[in-house]
């Protein structure tokens, strides 16, 4: 299954991969409507310290302790892309509590959101990798 | 004679059938369960009353779930006895099922001390399933006044889902702190305080001493009126089925990391049961959802034929009242680290260069990465252990740990 990679070395830290998931993920048609005056809430997160960053998103990890944990059966893997159904997560934080990358982070509206390969907004493929200026994040089978 | 015979209907049966599906395709699956109900979450019970979600939506599986695994039901059905000899199971009706392997996922029961006058308390109720929420709900009103006896984690979030609902929420437990099972002091302390803010009052090292009309006396000679009283002082894990056929048990049924019983082909999972915790090797009670869906499904591919172990298992915790929220996790021993922060807390516990456990509340993001160094029992000075006491962050890993993360 293709898969989200990120290679450390060639990663600026220049957050664009946090925006363009952001706007993605908005539902806005323009990204000036969707990131102006706004605290992004991305699913996609720099990590960065003394010149060394690098993004980390969801795994979709083949054991997936997040969706075996969920109380709610809210999270699934369908084709190997693990997926949140909003409507039925009633943010208990059991998935944060077991992810080993703490990938999954806490939405506005108290559901939790994740990375979801941007399958299922208008991006279709994922913004993060056609955003990063450097190659750092890619989408390949591995 | 049904291949797999299932006695459970909740998180634990529900991994099975997925385990023996992962595995078994067609092996007819038989699943018996006392609730009538379709497959639901037991901890979304608390939500329910809070408007948090609904009966549709607290469905653990999705309506076609036991059609497409081709899952026999036989729900509000009681098994009264297992055959190990002819490997049967009876049920109430006095119909016998034949297996070829067994799971027992029988969960636990609300423990109801005895107490003077509860007998005569008409609006008495526990804390467990959908139909003690439902019948609790009803009886709850703008002016009703509801005591609820322990200040657990039952009994704390049956307070969420009912303090709005109600007049007032008073707390009776006998320890001198809540959720003693989870926080330390100085959590305990601040959850308290936090949900005093709310309006529940509390009444800790006191106990209730006789229950009248409309009021409780309390040990301290206190008295507090109510009209309902919800009781959640603990739970016990239901095991006679196995243990009247000498099935081996302390304060649960026992299994290996296999899922199985000490009896061949039977297999337990869930709160129901005693297994080991990965990081310290002792037996415990882990009575959790997660944990009870990854026995299920390791007893299932067992069960069917495949090979999985499960030996991931710790304590933890993941918690929150009226949005405050708290994650913990592993055994609170060793030398510790603390960070209290207004409301936002942390302490981490660790012992021989291993992180043992630890507790968040308020600000918990990213607390998985604590929980997988407990698990993979990482050894502290392969990390930068400085950057994990400041926060969880894969930053602390070394360059080649980070790359097999994210890279591979």
């Amino acid at each position: 299954m293709k898969r989200i990679y990120v290679n450390e070395k060639w990663c600026l830290g220049c957050h664009l991969c946090e925006y363009y998931c952001a706007f993605a993920n908005s539902g806005k048609d323009s990204m000036v409507k969707a990131l102006k005056n706004v605290t992004i809430n991305p699913r996609i997160r720099i990590e960065e310290r003394g010149g060394i960053s690098f993004a980390v998103s969801c795994r979709h990890c083949e054991e997936p302790l997040c969706t075996k944990s969920c109380i709610t059966g809210a999270l699934s893997v369908n084709d190997g892309v693990i997926q949140i159904d909003k409507d039925k997560c009633v943010g208990c934080y059991t998935c944060i509590l077991t992810c080993p990358y703490g990938a999954i982070v806490p939405s506005e509206t108290g559901a939790i959101q994740k990375c979801e390969l941007c399958m299922n907004n208008s991006s279709g493929t994922p913004a993060c990798v056609a955003g990063c200026p450097n190659k750092a994040i890619v989408f390949e089978e591995k | 004679m049904s291949k797999y015979v299932i006695i459970g209907n909740s998180a634990a049966a529900i991994g099975c059938v997925e385990g023996i599906r992962q595995v078994d395709q067609k092996g007819e699956i038989t699943l018996i369960a006392s609730e009538p109900h379709h497959t639901y979450s037991r901890p979304l019970i608390s939500y329910l009353l809070y408007g948090k979600t609904d009966e549709q939506r607290m469905k653990y599986r999705p309506n076609d779930f036991y059609k497409k695994n081709k899952v026999t039901k036989r729900l509000g059905e009681t098994v009264t006895e297992i055959d190990k000899k002819q490997k049967t199971v009876t049920l109430k009706s006095g119909e016998k099922i034949q297996y070829e392997k067994l799971l027992v996922a029988t969960g636990s029961n609300p423990f109801v001390p005895p107490m003077e006058g509860l007998e005569n308390v008409k609006n008495r109720f526990s804390f467990m399933t959908l139909d003690d929420a439902k019948a609790l709900d009803k009886t709850l009103k703008k002016d009703t006044k509801a005591l609820v006896v322990g200040a657990g984690l039952i009994g704390l979030k049956c307070v969420e889902g009912i303090l709005d609902k109600v007049a007032t929420v008073d707390v009776v437990d006998l320890a001198d702190r809540i959720l003693p099972s989870i926080l330390d002091e100085t959590g305990s302390d601040l959850v308290k305080k936090f949900l005093e803010s709310k309006g529940v009052k509390f009444h800790l090292k006191d106990s209730v001493e006789k229950f009248e009309k409309d009021k409780v006396v309390l040990k301290s000679k206190k008295t507090v009126d109510f009209d309902v009283v919800v009781i959640a002082v603990g739970v016990r894990p239901n095991i006679s089925l196995v243990k009247d056929i000498d099935g081996k048990c302390h304060r649960a049924i026992i299994t290996n990391n296999k899922c199985e019983t000490s009896i061949k082909d039977i297999y337990a999972a869930g709160d129901c049961t005693e297994s080991a915790d990965c990081a310290t090797g002792d037996m415990k009670v882990m009575a959790l959802l997660p944990n009870a869906y990854m026995q299920g499904e390791t007893a299932g591919i067992n069960m069917a034929g495949g090979t999985k172990l499960y030996e991931n298992a710790i304590p933890m915790n993941a918690i929150g009242f009226f949005g405050y929220h708290m994650i913990t996790a592993g055994d609170y021993v060793g030398q510790t680290y603390e960070a209290l922060d207004g409301e936002n807390y942390k302490k981490l516990f660790y012992k021989d260069n291993r992180l043992m456990g630890f507790i968040m509340i308020g600000d918990v993001m990213r607390a998985g990465i604590y929980t997988s160094l407990i698990k993979n029992k990482t050894d502290l000075t392969t990390i930068d252990f400085e950057l994990i006491k400041e926060k969880p962050q894969l930053m602390a890993f070394s360059k080649k740990k980070r790359s097999e993360f994210l890279a591979k």
